[in-house]
């Protein structure tokens, strides 16, 4: 039995020093209860919390969470993969529906990391690497991305330019949504004379630091059309990790947690990355985007860089990626992205995006890579 | 020289591996070698990966690698700002395995992924407590 989504919400992202993270998660939860029809909260049987504890000063989030959204005595519970938490929490609410041990399940997605200053969140993502070998000599997380861009460039000629301009794209599409935390354009120059991070990585490469919820109702379906005329359909769940440390990865120019997680996916759904419609990648780095396009086959091994360059992710293009701006200029609330993008794909489905509406969407794809690549899920989705 | 010394901030001072630093403060960069299926590793590991013995020697490492990757950290995490910019390398070691660690003398022009490069091991002296470390330097 297949199972589907019947309602998507989403809050806004960026600097919210104006809610709690209880507060945020409820947006979208009532959003996405409003945004299925006819269903109300006590139909819904579990809440899944997607985050990563280690960014708020409230602990054991879904206890908090479930008491203020209302779903007490339901069944709650987290899953944490770094910044994948979001899609694993869908992937966990996919299963308990498969298993027919719940009907209806309710994933939020949310996270609230400007409690932290940036240094201490500096500290916090560059122990995502291997502490007792890496992080002891002050690695980051921009700085792992850096590592993995210097040696793709060496690699395959990839360049700064070609980075800067996968910032321009995703920019260009975040400006026309209202939900993201930067709605304004960039230009390359802009990218390119942004302060360094960690060489070759400027500001404009990284992705904010954000809060904010997302929220997916799913079902099976026998139940979705009761609930929604156009439910969209998971046809393809990939999963993949690969090792914690750097040190141990066969080659730094791409992410092979995201080359199994794609290859099972596709596989499970039946189809070709030539047949997606409309992707959301996890561009937490614009070097990240550009690997994406690569292990996702989107484009051959090392012409990522060429495949922006040519403006092939954009609408028009041969496949738009990340046209609700992407991480880059949505902000990355960890544990709500993998949420965040699922929702980006049901409107896209659903032809419910406006402005940044890709013409014909029949197929999706998410692509929500954790840590450094230990995680990574790609999920395919059809109307 | 316990384990607890091994890097400017260290995370992990209880490890199987823990001798590391003893040699370490010897001079002598170790990794290990699987006393079954004979798997070198480094970082070192109590437990191999392959044939999941539990049982390791150590082995000493010459130092001499490639230079993988780099890159020079302006935004440092918190511990590390006293330092920044700093310049971290990936260095594939001639025996097999990898580490990561500072670029000591080589001057940022002449960085050059798949340079011929040596890692030595280094102490903190000037501070009161000493710590071990390892920096990448020319061949």
């Amino acid at each position: 039995m297949k199972v589907g989504i019947i309602g998507i919400g989403h809050g806004k992202f960026g600097n919210r020093s104006d809610a709690t993270v209880q507060e945020l998660a409820f947006e979208p939860f009532k959003e996405a209860i409003e945004n299925a029809n006819n269903l109300r909260r006590e139909d819904i049987d579990a809440l899944i919390v997607g985050s990563v504890p280690e960014y708020h000063m409230q602990r054991s989030l879904p206890g908090v969470v479930a008491e203020y959204v209302g779903m007490n005595p339901k069944s709650t519970w987290l899953t944490e993969a770094a910044c994948a938490s979001g899609s694993a929490a869908i992937r966990t609410a996919y299963m308990s529906i498969k298993s027919g041990m719940h009907d209806i399940v309710a994933v939020i997605g949310v996270q609230k990391m400007r409690e932290l200053s940036t240094e201490e969140i500096l500290a916090l993502m560059g122990r995502v690497g291997d502490v007792q070998w890496e992080s002891i000599f002050g690695t980051t997380f921009p700085g792992y991305y850096a590592l993995y861009a210097k040696r793709h460039m060496y690699e395959f000629g990839t360049t700064k330019e070609q980075m800067a301009l996968v910032a321009v794209k995703n920019h260009f599409y975040g400006a026309m949504n209202p939900y993201a935390f930067f709605q304004k354009e960039v230009t390359k120059e802009r990218v390119l004379g942004s302060d360094d991070v960690a060489s070759p990585v400027n500001v404009f490469d990284c992705c904010a630091n954000a809060d904010g919820a997302a929220c997916v109702i799913l079902t099976n379906e026998k139940l979705a059309k009761k609930f929604n005329d156009t439910p969209i359909w998971f046809e393809g769940l990939g999963s993949a990790s690969a090792q914690m440390s750097l040190l141990r990865r066969p080659n730094l120019v791409e992410i092979p947690s995201a080359i199994e997680a794609a290859k099972q996916a596709y596989s499970q759904a039946k189809v070709k990355p030539s047949d997606i419609s409309v992707a959301d990648v996890h561009d937490c780095f614009t070097i990240a985007e550009i690997m994406a396009y690569e292990n996702l086959g989107f484009c051959d091994k090392g012409k990522g860089g060429k495949f922006i360059e040519e403006k092939q992710s954009y609408i028009g293009g041969q496949t738009p990626v990340n046209v609700d701006g992407g991480l880059k200029a949505k902000g990355h609330p960890v544990g709500a992205t993998g949420v965040s993008m699922t929702t980006e794909i049901v409107k896209q489905l659903r032809g419910e995006a406006g402005k940044r509406q890709v013409s014909g969407a029949e197929i999706g794809l998410t692509h929500n890579v954790g840590g450094i690549g230990q995680y990574t899920f790609v999920n395919i989705l059809k109307r | 020289m316990p384990f607890k010394y091994f890097g400017k901030i260290n995370f992990t001072p209880y490890t199987k591996v823990d001798k590391f630093s003893d040699y370490l403060q010897k001079g002598k960069l170790m990794g290990t070698k699987c006393k079954i299926c004979g798997e070198l590793y480094f970082p070192p590991r109590a437990d191999c990966l392959k044939c999941m013995s539990d049982t390791f020697q150590w082995i000493e490492f010459s130092g001499r690698g490639k230079l993988h990757s780099f890159t020079k950290i302006y935004a440092a995490p918190k511990g590390f700002e006293d330092i920044a910019p700093y310049t971290l390398g990936v260095v594939d070691l001639e025996e097999g395995g990898r580490l990561i660690s500072w670029i000591g003398d080589i001057p940022e022009n002449d960085l050059k992924i798949n340079m011929k490069v040596k890692v030595v091991p280094r102490m903190f002296e000037e501070i009161p407590e000493i710590k071990l470390y390892y920096t990448i330097e020319k061949q």
